[in-house]
């Protein structure tokens, strides 16, 4: 019996078929209503943007929900994934097949990140605690101010680069502007759509999902619990914690490519402080070590406040007040204790009804 | 885990939920507006325009002009006729590029025909290329970024382009000899700024305009002293400081160069007006400032009079600025395509468009903010630019 078989399976495994049967049941409930066209037009364009949430909230929950240590730059990360890999395909977009690149901008914009991550890791690891969060915070500010004043472009003689203004770039008239200072990239032929989206979220899962439940993962929520403890038995902090905070960083700028070609136009003020502590409520509001919570909270606060479009000047007030409300119906120790006697007076209604049936 | 599997079907299916209403609310838009049809006779038909624009946020202030002139017109325009011509639906964007798109697609299951918007320039970007894909006309009151317009051939600007009005403002102060030693205070983190300030820049050296302050800027995050890039301007010796910024942080710059006595001519863009209504700033500092601008609230004609009267009638005496003025345009530039009759209500949005397109690039239209406006093959206007001096808080214009 199948149903028999399902019980022997590990508990952790049995969930994880969950978190990922919720997502392709996702995928295949929205692209078989899309197929009959009943969707809106305003829910189509919100799913590349779920997809990107999603994942951004998912390998955030990899820092803060299981190596313990609070990041408010995961947008910082998110910036240089998009705009390298949004590089790459304004670059190669013309000459190699689509899928090759858009492929290759994953690579690149998924490595880029990850090589900010590895570099803001060494130093920064040393911290913990509200230090890191600052030092987190900064770089962000950083990577949006020093995009904010690139300009970068190219012509017959090469590249050139400036940080001053466009004309100093000193292009030649047969030039191409890539990147326009405050302008960013404009133009960008886009190509994100919700499979490459699923696909991501997907993959972010397996990776980061196989590292929690793996030797690895045991070592990082370790030092999650007692760093001290965790060091005293031979398990290296630096290393584990550079690979969360890697991993963390690489989904994050594969999002950041998702979301950055699904824009024909991309700034980098659009990935400031208030986007990192965005992703920051989805990861607090889905659980912290939650990976099911951070995909739920990611979608649902994404398409919430389009859904409240109908109240307009009030939207972001209510928008605000069910964040609220559901902050304090997931998290609250009351409320998590009534959830269970409510559920706990469902389960004995189905059982005796059960009963009944049988003597029935 | 019961418990946990029936929660995530619940909330998977409010999603889909949310998907298929979504879906009613649009089918059933639709029929609304075909039933519209079908009941009045074509001439009295309802042309629904969408509009897109920052009505919470930082720039709300922006968004809620271009809403308000928007509605005005709507409402003259509805009134003169008997009929509703035009049913306006006005959605937030905050000013983000991300959300600017979310509206758009709200709009377009309203059933949006037309769309007079967004109100800047990052989320027009994104707003236009959809525009083009869908083909549906848009008319931005003030998005100035010249890649707004040269999206797509059914993209166009009721304002002038940022590199335009950096190359007119250049002519003009060489031409009427206002400076010789000049400085720039602009923000490198604002497209609208550094747009007007590459071009000044480029026109200014090949006019031999003598710069002495080009890199006096500032980011949107460090906007609240601007002391430091007056001081500058004044050591530098400079003895006209060009700004193309917003009013708000004009106001800034004026407050700081009269705290150290400093006193040159200043000249601004279009972004300037408005300055006289900042809150709680002394509007004797602005005397003799300069300011490329094409619409004054101060000017004489009948369309600015009747504009600004019935503005100040509907909105609690607020002067009306130029965004007001431009969106106010942008209506009335429709309804003139639809009485010459390019275009009538039963018309989809993509066949509206084509028309509206060859339309726009025929006619000629007087409004608030200019007469005999017409607008080239990319989408772009051509319109006289007029340069006022604020005197006595009035603007008075410069020859």
């Amino acid at each position: 019996m199948p149903l028999t078989r399902l019980k022997n399976v590990k508990k952790t495994t049995k969930s994880n078929i969950i978190t990922f049967g919720i997502v392709i049941l996702f995928y295949l409930v929205v692209q078989i209503l899309s197929g009959a066209g009943l969707t809106s037009s305003s829910f189509e364009g919100q799913l590349v943007p779920i997809c990107a949430y999603v994942v951004l909230a998912v390998s955030l929950n990899l820092t803060v929900g299981f190596l313990g240590e609070l990041s408010l730059g995961h947008a910082g990360f998110m910036s240089a994934g998009a705009f390298s890999g949004v590089l790459v395909w304004t670059l190669l977009g013309q000459s190699l097949p689509t899928w090759l690149a858009v492929l290759l901008a994953f690579v690149v914009g998924g490595c880029v990140a990850g090589l900010f991550g590895f570099v803001i890791g060494i130093p920064v690891l040393r911290l913990s605690g509200d230090y890191l969060a600052i030092v987190t915070l900064a770089f962000g500010e950083i990577i949006k101010n020093v995009i904010n004043a690139c300009y970068l472009g190219y012509d017959s003689n090469g590249v050139h680069f400036s940080l001053k203004d466009a004309a100093s770039m000193g292009l030649e008239p047969d030039g191409t502007t890539l990147i326009n200072g405050a302008m960013g990239i404009t133009r960008i032929k886009t190509v994100s759509n919700f499979t490459i989206g699923i696909v991501l979220v997907i993959l972010a899962l397996f990776v980061i999902i196989n590292l929690i439940n793996s030797r690895a993962g045991r070592a990082i929520t370790a030092i999650r619990d007692n760093e001290i403890a965790a060091q005293s038995v031979g398990i290296n902090l630096t290393k584990y914690k550079l690979m969360a905070f890697v991993t963390s960083a690489v989904f994050a700028g594969l999002a950041g490519v998702l979301y950055g070609l699904n824009y024909s136009s991309l700034v980098a003020r659009r990935f400031d402080y208030n986007t990192s502590i965005q992703i920051l409520v989805f990861v607090v509001l889905g659980g912290m070590g939650n990976i099911r919570g951070s995909i739920i909270a990611a979608a649902l606060l994404t398409v919430l406040p389009e859904m409240l479009r109908g109240l307009d000047d009030y939207r972001m007030l209510i928008y605000a007040i069910a964040l609220i409300v559901m902050m304090i119906f997931n998290q609250s120790p009351q409320m998590i204790a009534w959830r269970k006697r409510i559920a706990e007076r469902f389960k004995g209604a189905r059982k005796s009804d059960g009963k009944k049936k049988e003597v029935a | 885990m019961k418990k946990f599997v029936s929660g995530m079907l619940a909330a998977v299916m409010a999603l889909s939920l949310a998907a298929c209403s979504g879906n009613t609310d649009t089918s059933s838009a639709a029929q609304d507006s075909q039933a519209a049809t079908s009941e009045g006779s074509a001439s009295q038909a309802t042309i629904k325009i969408g509009g897109i624009g920052p009505t919470t946020g930082g720039n709300a202030q922006y968004g809620n002009a271009v809403k308000n002139g928007e509605k005005l017109a709507v409402d003259e325009i509805n009134a003169a006729a008997g009929y509703t011509v035009f049913e306006l639906q006005f959605e937030d964007d905050e000013s983000d590029p991300e959300t600017a798109l979310n509206a758009y697609n709200a709009l377009k299951d309203w059933g949006m025909q037309v769309l007079v918007g967004p109100v800047t320039s990052d989320p027009s970007l994104n707003v236009a290329s959809k525009c083009v894909d869908d083909n549906m006309f848009m008319l931005t009151p003030s998005a100035s970024a010249e890649d707004v317009a040269l999206t797509g051939s059914n993209i166009f600007q009721m304002c002038f382009t940022d590199p335009n009005q950096g190359v007119v403002s250049a002519n003009y102060i060489k031409d009427n000899n206002l400076g010789s030693n000049i400085g720039i205070i602009y923000d490198s983190s604002d497209p609208y700024s550094t747009g007007i300030y590459t071009a000044f820049m480029a026109e200014a050296q090949q006019l031999g305009l003598n710069i002495v302050v080009s890199d006096a800027s500032f980011q949107a995050d460090n906007k609240s002293d601007l002391s430091v890039q007056v001081q500058n301007c004044q050591d530098a010796g400079a003895d006209l400081v060009f700004l193309p910024i917003y009013y708000n942080e004009a106001s800034q710059v004026l407050i700081a160069a009269d705290r150290i006595g400093y006193d040159p001519v200043f000249f601004g863009c279009d972004g300037m007006d408005g300055i006289l209504g900042v809150e709680g700033f002394d509007t004797s500092l602005a005397d003799g400032l300069m300011m490329l601008c094409p619409f004054s609230a101060f000017g004489e004609d009948e369309t600015t009079t009747t504009f600004v009267n019935a503005y100040k009638a509907a909105y609690n005496d607020e002067t009306p600025n130029q965004f007001a003025a431009d969106a106010y345009d942008c209506v009335y530039a429709i309804y003139q395509a639809l009485q010459d009759g390019a275009i009538s209500a039963d018309m989809s949005s993509s066949e509206m468009c084509d028309a509206l397109t060859s339309a726009f690039t025929t006619m000629s239209f007087d409004g608030t903010t200019g007469v005999g406006q017409t607008w080239d093959e990319n989408g772009m206007i051509s319109k006289e630019p007029k340069v006022y001096t604020i005197e006595s808080g009035a603007y008075v214009l410069a020859d």
